[in-house]
């Protein structure tokens, strides 16, 4: 009895649904491992973990509100890796958006009704413009994506950091932040009692809209052609340099809303304590989802209920908050070996009939 | 000794397969499966594109496991369950794409995978079998130079020395002759005989019919993943009936009648193209013309010219000197899209890699050139329906096996993919199709299903260019012939006038004197 891996020859509907659950499931299972090493109940840690995210209303709505920049993150990199541009940089277009939102968010001049729509506006050409600039680095000087995107990440970090702590610091707080924007440019809440905002709705509205344009467009049919294989896109009369670009503006632009709706809906400045790395944990959101766009807001829920959910679990039950780090690394993990599964299926080999 | 082989062939087989089935999803590739190769034997193994030959040899060789069925060598019945048991057993397999590490010597690319003592590899010792396999087979090989600096025919002399350096007994070759030229093609012959003298078994697959009869001992015929005969490899056979054998119906050769030429459709005036990145000066001067109701032939040694005068047509290559019209129309800004805009269609010559996106479903790789046209799309919109129904057409139109346009292109087999490609490029009806090695790795059906398509859009008054390296294959088809060396167009012959020992010639650059 032997186990080997065999060519599929498609994937079956219900397994791209089973096997990101069976990930979650395995994650879980073994991240229960190191519970049990921190001295406490597995099964109790579980359900405060769970129960805290998900058991009442304004808990549920905090992990929603968590989601949100997770989700657009996730369709980030989903959007760029279906081209194969190896974007890691959804956290410095993310900062890019959420700089761009709270400057535009905080200018007097501006007619109050016309902050909003300009602060969703130009944070997604703020994260699309900083995204294309590694695009044009990769196809005009063959400069590696993965590479430049991450750099670019710690150049507008501290870019930003420059900022509010010089000529951009809030002068009433005296604090590294920005100054906060004006009242009017506070997006607008869902529901009262909970923190859920405009962003909120826009991260769906967004996944519908990457799905669309993934499944139903010939630029969605571009993106994956040149992703899946460039010289046969070419060869069918696909311009890869406007596709590759436009890739890029279109998933910075998606990095930029998580970071307009961090300013608009919660924060109102930006400051060091933004995104703790939101961007990045887009990456596994992503992959989580199989870079399938209405897969991203599970998989971006799950991330959301571990990161809401480790604080009470760790009062409870006194395991380290640290654990939340360790189950999204758990479970990107799983999701690669369950990718495996979906192009190969695993077959039990019989000793030969002698 | 001869009489020493017969007398142990006669005893006990050196291979049995016996009722191998195996089935990958709802498609049986290999059903109840009986095959014997005696010791010192040659045997052919036949078959359409996915008649299940390369299914059954993957089997033996370890990589896949059979449904049921029974494998024994030398009367013992093993169980191979990775490609390693099978070497372990004694069989070895030299793939189409040969799997060598280039940078590393002859030497140490034998020695990969050996275990050696107490991490230290033998290499004296490998050297000298070396030697020794070289002396006996005529597979001589210098043991120091990197793979990187041999021939493709000698690199595939490595990988039947390393399938013998670990031992094989049972050799299975896969389309080996499909890479060299006609004189690798004589030394390989050579050593396979060398080895069938020592009792090594060959397992012989090839499309190329003359070349099966004239190497091997008895031919197998698969069909649909079915044994359908195996036949002595004596005067008898001739390459109809093998043919015939191999399709399962009559065959009718293609016939080209006389059409009318039309009006030019397409026009190179000396262009040249290539020579940046390296690559030496690829395409000087390049002048032909191509008329509706034509086929030009374009033969060369492979690497003068040619591809890249089939990516000049086809917009992927930017000239860097001279003039190119499609029907009359000067070509400005070539791209893909502008010249398939012009009416060029194009058959590149790396199926999977160039032209289909084996990962996605068929159905966007049979809409690719398309896609951004009706009744595909509007608007940017893609509509599902329409693509569906376009390739599910196809599919039955071309005798595409697929079970439809949700499969992932990369799984279907060559020929399909052959077919897949030109049903989407003559769906549009192009005025110009260059095709480039257009029946490479084809079977004889699938050859014939491609000319008869080629010779039908001649009938329509439309021009075909057809790059090929297989010289009778251009005879068959071709009204005129252009042979390229070093860049050039050095001649065009008619095809009535053109015999194989003058576009010989012209392919090695000799130009007879006027």
């Amino acid at each position: 009895m032997r186990l080997a891996l065999e060519l599929r020859e498609r994937t079956p509907a219900w397994l791209n649904l089973a096997l990101p659950l069976a990930a979650v499931l395995a994650t879980l299972v073994l991240c229960s491992g190191l519970i049990a090493l921190a001295g406490a109940d597995v099964g109790e840690a579980y359900l405060a973990l769970f129960s805290s995210a998900l058991g009442s209303t304004f808990g549920l709505s905090e992990t929603v509100v968590k989601a949100t920049p997770l989700i657009f993150t996730g369709l980030a990199v989903a959007v760029a890796f279906r081209a194969k541009f190896w974007n890691i940089g959804a956290e410095g277009q993310l900062l890019a958006g959420a700089m761009a939102a709270a400057f535009i968010g905080a200018r007097e001049g501006l007619p109050a009704w016309s902050l909003v729509p300009l602060m969703i506006v130009c944070g997604a050409i703020a994260g699309g413009l900083w995204a294309a600039l590694p695009a044009v680095l990769k196809l005009r000087y063959r400069v590696d994506d993965v590479v430049a995107t991450l750099m670019l990440n710690f150049i507008m970090f501290y870019s930003m950091m420059a900022l509010v702590d010089g000529p951009w610091k809030d002068p009433l707080s005296g604090y590294p932040d920005s100054p906060d924007i004006r009242l009017e440019a506070e997006f607008p809440m869902l529901l009262t009692a909970t923190r859920l905002h405009l962003g909120v709705l826009l991260s769906a509205l967004a996944a519908l809209g990457v799905w669309f344009l993934m499944r139903m467009t010939t630029l969605g049919f571009a993106i994956r052609a040149v992703g899946e294989n460039p010289r046969a896109a070419r060869h069918g009369g696909i311009d890869i340099l406007r596709t590759t670009l436009l890739t890029a503006v279109i998933s910075g632009g998606l990095a930029g809303l998580a970071g307009v709706g961090e300013v608009g809906g919660l924060h109102f400045q930006v400051m060091a304590a933004l995104s703790p790395g939101y961007g990045y944990t887009g990456i596994v959101i992503a992959m989580l989802a199989r870079l399938n766009p209405l897969g991203v807001v599970p998989a971006g829920l799950f991330f959301a209920a571990v990161l809401t959910g480790a604080e009470a679990m760790s009062r409870k039950t006194g395991v380290p908050v640290f654990l939340a780090d360790v189950i999204q690394g758990t479970a990107l993990i799983c999701m690669i070996v369950a990718l495996l599964f979906s192009t190969y299926r695993l077959r039990l080999r019989r000793a030969q009939a002698h | 000794m001869e009489a020493g082989r017969k007398a142990m062939s006669e005893t006990v087989p050196l291979l049995v397969l016996r009722g191998i089935t195996k089935a990958f999803g709802s498609v049986q590739a290999n059903r109840d499966v009986d095959l014997t190769l005696r010791h010192g034997e040659v045997l052919g193994l036949l078959g359409e594109n996915g008649a299940g030959k390369t299914t059954l040899m993957n089997i033996l060789f370890g990589l896949y496991a059979a449904d049921s069925g029974t494998i024994s060598i030398e009367g013992r019945p093993v169980a191979l369950h990775a490609s390693a048991d099978a070497l372990a057993a004694g069989v070895g397999m030299v793939h189409q794409h040969f799997h060598l590490v280039p940078r590393h010597s002859v030497l140490e690319n034998l020695m990969v995978g050996q275990k050696g003592r107490g991490g230290r590899l033998d290499e004296k010792g490998a050297r000298a079998r070396l030697g020794e396999i070289a002396g006996q087979f005529g597979l001589g090989l210098d043991p120091d130079r990197p793979v990187s600096r041999l021939s493709v025919g000698e690199q595939q002399r490595l990988e039947i020395v390393k399938a013998l350096f670990r031992g094989a007994r049972i050799l299975i070759l896969d389309e080996p002759t499909s890479v060299l030229t006609p004189q690798e093609t004589e030394g390989l012959f050579a050593a396979i005989r060398a080895m069938a003298e020592r009792g090594v078994g060959v397992v012989f697959i090839s499309h190329k019919l003359n070349e099966v009869r004239a190497i091997t001992d008895r031919i197998a015929v698969m069909r649909q993943g079915a044994m359908v005969a195996v036949i002595e490899a004596g005067a008898e056979t001739s390459n109809h009936r093998l043919a015939e054998l191999m399709c399962g119906h009559e065959l009718a050769p293609p016939v080209k009648r006389p059409v009318e030429t039309g009006r030019v459709l397409l026009r190179l005036e000396r262009v040249s193209a290539g020579g940046g990145d390296g690559r030496t000066a690829a395409l000087s001067e390049v002048s032909l013309e191509l008329r509706g109701g034509e086929i030009l032939g374009v033969a060369g040694v492979s690497g003068n010219g040619q591809r890249e005068l089939a990516e000049v047509i086809a917009g992927i290559l930017e000239p860097t000197d001279g003039r190119i019209e499609v029907d009359g129309e000067p070509v400005t800004r070539p791209s893909p899209k502008a010249m398939q805009g012009l009416g060029v269609g194009d058959i590149p010559e790396d199926r999977i890699g160039a032209g289909l996106l084996g990962g996605l479903p068929l159905g966007d790789s049979m809409t690719l050139p398309r896609i951004d046209r009706p009744p595909f799309s509007r608007h940017g919109v893609l509509s599902r329906g329409a693509i569906r129904a376009f390739v599910t057409e196809q599919i039955l139109r071309f005798g595409i096996k697929a079970e439809g346009p949700e499969v992932r292109t990369g799984t279907l087999s060559g020929g399909n993919l052959q077919k897949a490609l030109l049903a989407r490029e003559l769906a549009w009806d192009p005025l110009v199709l260059v095709a480039a090695q257009p029946t490479r790795g084809l079977d004889v059906a699938a050859q014939e299903f491609v000319y008869n398509e080629f010779l039908d859009l001649r009938a329509r008054g439309r021009a075909v260019l057809v790059i090929s390296e297989d010289l009778e294959e251009l005879f068959e088809i071709s009204d005129r012939i252009a042979v390229m060396f070093e860049g050039r167009v050095i001649d065009v012959l008619d095809a009535a006038e053109a015999t194989a020992a003058r576009v010989g010639l012209l392919m090695a650059g000799v130009r007879e004197a006027a």
